[in-house]
């Protein structure tokens, strides 16, 4: 904890003039509890001001914005193709899905048909990224709590994803692969054997990471029974996703209104009843042993086909063809230097991101730079809850419950 | 929704499947109230807003609604005018609906009445203007 003072003492100067008038008045065991900015278990700068009662917390009140970059309003200097390198930077643990979400946003506004071999590959590759970001949060999870050596076999795991991204899009994090139309780039030659690779070993990393956490006593300990919130408010307060999940609740956007021919592939949506921290576990484990199955089936069942759609005013054309025919050369030159036009109209596209409802408001005036992107992003959503979620509980649980929600502070302040 | 409060909605379209209700401003809360309750919209995805500076009216505010059972989505949306009173708040309806307006309130500068706790979200407190108006630069010095 960076900084605690004691109310008699007077509160730290930097809590908000008006937050400070809301405090109710603190009796002598009262005390407020700044965590964050800097905090390393907030994952980023979530600052949430704590008021206590010996160990319990009676006030919650979090404060987000630390990490606003301003991204909606870049989206108005950039055409509807360059913007796609913006998505990437809201949610840098899931860059694929998205590119994926805006990028399915626009060719909704275009009524773009997308090839069936760009549609498995994003599928895949999503999937992937879902692996990553779960990956990530289950390391650090467990950081959190103090299981240590978890994150090391996730990373481990993590870094073999990253390998597989470079070689599609030579990025590691903010790969841009997807774009409006198709893919950026062919699929390199070769991909089917090394993403065979990763995924074959993968299910028994799934049992390593059980091995280590779901018999152990103290992780069990940690976790069972705490972070609890009923269904009811968590869908007032606007939570999505595992959350959601773990709580009984079946709802998967890829089930209740698939895209990208999600519609084809066999897989379950894992629910539990339990509503706590270890449930939240158990369904992102189980997520990612779905997501590896769903990887395997893109992998194996990739139709044959072109990796772009075929419009001529919207998707650049061939490089070799860019070379010899003046026509491919004039629309290159049209879409580089101008972008492509969409239809005017608003589209609300939404895909189930690894933490939730991620949902992209597009609203076009016809030209070629969008005039409004909105993106409504699973952490924002989430975050929300957290009063409700910590307040009654104990500190050390504040930890493992905001842990639990997988939030990405750059997904929640854009 | 006709039966509810033939008034309250001034319009509607279906563009690319998706079915979008203008709502008059004064009744927005009534009307909410009556989707969740009545309707099983019991989610808000999101609030956010257009500016369609120099237009008018100025801005819009855009709502969206989730309805798990019926697995439908829809979108309600006010016309406000720049100079028009504040809103009414949905909190009252979904507590989900408090960053949202934050956000609007924030980056937009539009007012909401019965809100909890109106303050800025993103941008520091003491900061001047609302970023994703369309009058506000993306780069060099505000004017």
């Amino acid at each position: 904890m960076n900084e605690t003072r004691d109310v008699e003492t007077g509160l730290p100067p930097e809590v908000d003039a008006d937050l400070e008038a809301a405090q109710p008045q603190p009796g002598p065991r009262r005390m407020v509890l700044n965590m964050g900015p800097q905090h390393p278990s907030t994952h980023g700068v979530l600052r949430l001001v704590i008021e206590l009662d010996g160990e319990t917390v009676v006030r919650c009140i979090p404060e987000i914005g630390y990490l606003h970059t301003g991204i909606e309003k870049e989206f108005e200097v950039k055409t509807y193709q360059q913007a796609v390198t913006l998505t990437d930077r809201v949610d840098y643990l899931a860059p694929m899905s998205n590119n994926f979400g805006y990028a399915l946003a626009v060719e909704k506004l275009l009524e773009l048909e997308i090839p069936p071999k760009a549609q498995w590959m994003r599928v895949m590759l999503v999937e992937l990224t879902r692996l990553n970001s779960h990956l990530v949060w289950l390391g650090t999870h467990a950081l959190d709590i103090g299981a240590m050596s978890v994150f090391l076999y996730c990373f481990r795991e993590r870094e073999e994803i990253l390998k597989l991204f470079e070689m599609f899009s030579g990025q590691r994090m903010m790969t841009s692969y997807i774009r409006i139309g198709g893919l950026a780039l062919e699929p390199p030659r070769g991909w089917q054997q090394r993403v065979k690779k990763v995924i074959d070993a993968f299910p028994s990393r799934i049992d390593e990471y059980e091995n280590l956490l779901t018999n152990n006593p103290i992780w069990i300990g940690r976790t069972r029974g705490v972070g609890h919130i009923t269904l009811e408010d968590m869908l007032d307060l606007g939570i999505t996703g595992p959350m959601l999940r773990a709580a009984g609740l079946k709802i998967d956007a890829r089930k209740d209104a698939p895209y990208s021919s999600y519609e084809k592939f066999d897989f379950e949506v894992p629910t539990r009843t339990e509503n706590d921290v270890f449930a939240r576990y158990q369904i992102r484990i189980e997520e990612m042993r779905q997501s590896t199955k769903i990887v395997r089936q893109a992998m194996d069942g990739m139709p044959e086909g072109p990796w772009k759609a075929a419009d001529q005013h919207v998707v650049l054309p061939d490089r070799e063809k860019m070379k010899t025919q003046m026509e491919a050369l004039i629309y290159h030159f049209k879409i580089v230097t101008e972008g492509f036009r969409v239809p005017a109209g608003e589209v609300y596209q939404v895909i189930e991101s690894p933490r939730g409802e991620l949902g992209y408001y597009v609203v076009s005036d016809g030209t070629g730079i969008p005039y409004r992107v909105h993106m409504r992003t699973p952490s924002f959503g989430n975050l929300q809850a957290t009063s409700k979620l910590v307040e009654g509980t104990l500190i050390a649980d504040v930890i493992a419950s905001i842990g639990s929600m997988d939030f990405v502070l750059g997904d929640t302040d854009r | 929704m006709e039966a509810f409060d033939s008034d309250a909605v001034l319009g509607g379209a279906i563009f690319r499947g998706e079915l979008t209700l203008e709502i008059a401003p004064a009744k927005i809360a009534s009307v909410c109230g009556f989707l969740k309750y009545d309707q099983q919209y019991v989610r808000i995805s999101s609030v956010t807003a257009v500016d369609w500076y120099p237009r008018q009216p100025r801005f819009e505010l855009v709502y969206h609604l989730h309805s798990i059972e019926r697995k439908e989505r829809l979108r309600l949306k006010c016309k406000l005018p720049a100079d028009a009173p504040p809103i009414e708040s949905v909190t009252g309806v979904w507590r989900g609906a408090n960053w949202y307006e934050r956000e609007v309130f924030d980056l937009f500068g539009i007012e909401f009445t019965g809100h909890p706790d109106l303050r800025r979200i993103m941008m520091p407190d003491d900061w001047t203007g609302h970023p994703l108006r369309k009058d506000y630069p993306v780069t060099g010095p505000r004017v």
